[in-house]
């Protein structure tokens, strides 16, 4: 047999390596390697963090490639890039430099309202934000290998990660008590693929690992994403606006790891500094919310 | 095995150590997750699932678990699935908390990034031992390392087309650059079992 490359089963394979981990936001390469160095799985290479994104306001696109291919080169760990919400053209870009994964994002401005990426034409893995199980399930039909939640990105306010992971695994839970005569109408009314959403249903889990993102901020944070269910953590403007990056990186990595065991994430959460400022996203005019791009 | 039931710990500090552990009791064995030196306890043996290498040497170094595991290591079984054979490994070319018991040098992504991961059917003559089917093994490799060099006493046990080696045995070590816990083929953790009841 020949060997294959691109297939579905290694594209996920590499977020199953992911798991139980932290991935981090870095914008030089000199926090890939602290976010190395900490213990992040992979980094997510970006000109600016959410935070500044939402300060910065205007356009957000993909970062200049010659940032990426030096955050690259920084580290051995893998790394992640993100394109705009349907801008294929980015995407091919990203996968010409060989960046190990992308993320089609909602943080970025979207390039179309209407479509996705078709994923499956890719060689590089996607990586796409949800907030139920329904988009979820759209984002893998297109060929997303790996889930997150959307959360609202550069806030430090964890409680949409909360709800968006409370919804994605509330309805898998209410999948699997329905009876099979019902998945067709759910499928319809969650507007997923049906042979995904049966799938989902005898798998009791999304098909593909599934992380929390989008404002989280601290161990205790990222631990609470896990005990919910989640799979591992990203973490965006939380590390490297708050006092003691490296220290709250490393803290957050052993707080995704022993996220069952209170002793250990008490220790970790002493003496990191500030955490990032945050805004409360009760407090952040609709317009202004990241988390409705996409669909 | 001696109608012992074998308990086999997975090192879950990070990576895909659920897949192993679901292959395990698939298996009918008793799996449990270790992330404390204290979890090493009463275990006959302990798989290191994929992952990234520099996340479980951070963590094992900072929750005091090299010394532990290199003690257990000598006395139990060991097997490294690619990040996990990184970590068993005595070189990586790179400064990074090992182990260093298994006496194979390895090279970190080896066959370049993500785009390049692939999945090839392999000849592993070993396997012979746990199934009379004389199947290829279906590989998958992820960002995968490959065991550029063995010492003497470790023997190979699978090579790509090419030669190059991807999985290879020392003693009660094993080492694979591939992943057999994401296959529905346990003939892999069959033989690692039988090191481990061997031992018991």
């Amino acid at each position: 047999m020949e060997q294959q490359v691109a297939t579905f089963t290694v594209k996920k394979g590499l977020a199953q390596m992911l798991k139980g981990g932290v991935i981090m936001d870095v914008v030089t390469p000199e926090h890939a390697r602290i976010a190395e160095d900490a213990g992040a799985v992979a980094v997510m290479a970006l000109e600016r963090v959410p935070a500044d994104i939402r300060a910065h306001g205007g356009v957000a696109r993909m970062s200049d490639p010659e940032l990426i291919l030096k955050i690259m080169d920084a580290v051995s760990i893998p790394v992640m890039a993100k394109c705009r919400i349907g801008h294929f053209v980015e995407a091919q870009i990203l996968e010409a430099i060989g960046v190990d994964y992308i993320d089609e994002s909602e943080v970025l401005t979207p390039a179309d309202e209407m479509h996705h990426i078709n994923k499956h034409l890719f060689k590089v893995p996607f990586v796409c934000g949800c907030r139920n199980l329904g988009e979820a399930l759209r984002r893998i039909g297109e060929g997303a290998a790996m889930i997150r939640t959307k959360g609202e990105a550069g806030t430090g306010d964890v409680v949409e990660a909360v709800r968006h992971a409370r919804a994605v695994l509330g309805e898998i839970r209410r999948l699997q008590t329905m009876a099979e005569e019902e998945v067709m109408a759910y499928a319809k009314e969650i507007g997923a693929p049906y042979e995904l959403v049966m799938e989902t249903r005898s798998l009791g889990r999304l098909p593909v690992v599934n992380f929390a993102a989008g404002g989280i901020a601290t161990p205790a944070d990222a631990a609470l994403m896990m005990q919910l269910g989640m799979d591992g953590v990203f973490v965006g403007s939380g590390i490297f606006k708050s006092g003691d990056p490296a220290k709250r990186a490393a803290a957050i990595v052993k707080a995704v790891t022993h996220y069952n065991d209170p002793y250990i994430l008490a220790e970790v959460s002493r003496n990191l500094g500030e955490p990032m400022v945050g805004r409360q996203i009760s407090s952040i005019p609709e317009a202004e919310l990241i988390a409705g791009r996409g669909w | 095995m001696a109608g012992k039931l074998l308990r086999i710990g997975v090192l879950a500090l990070q990576g895909d150590f659920a897949e192993h552990i679901a292959m395990l009791r698939r298996l009918g064995v008793q799996a449990v997750e270790v992330r404390l030196a204290k979890q090493l306890e009463g275990l006959d043996g302990l798989i290191m699932p994929g992952g990234e290498s520099t996340t479980f040497g951070k963590l094992a170094q900072d929750f005091g678990l090299i010394e532990p595991l290199r003690q257990f290591g000598q006395q139990k079984p060991l097997w490294g699935t690619c990040a996990g054979a990184i970590f068993l490994s005595k070189d990586a070319h790179r400064p990074q908390p090992l182990l260093e018991l298994m006496d194979i040098t390895v090279e970190r992504n080896a066959f370049g990034r993500q785009v390049a991961s692939f999945e090839v059917d392999l000849d592993v003559p070993a396997l012979k031992e746990v199934s009379d089917e004389d199947l290829p093994f279906h590989s998958i490799f992820i960002r995968a390392p490959l065991i550029e060099s063995v010492g003497e006493g470790v023997q190979v046990l699978a090579r790509l087309e090419d030669g190059r080696i991807v999985a290879a045995q020392q003693g009660h070590w094993l080492a694979t650059s591939f992943h057999p816990e994401l296959t529905g083929d346990s003939r892999f953790h069959q033989y690692f079992l039988r090191l481990a009841s061997a031992q018991k």
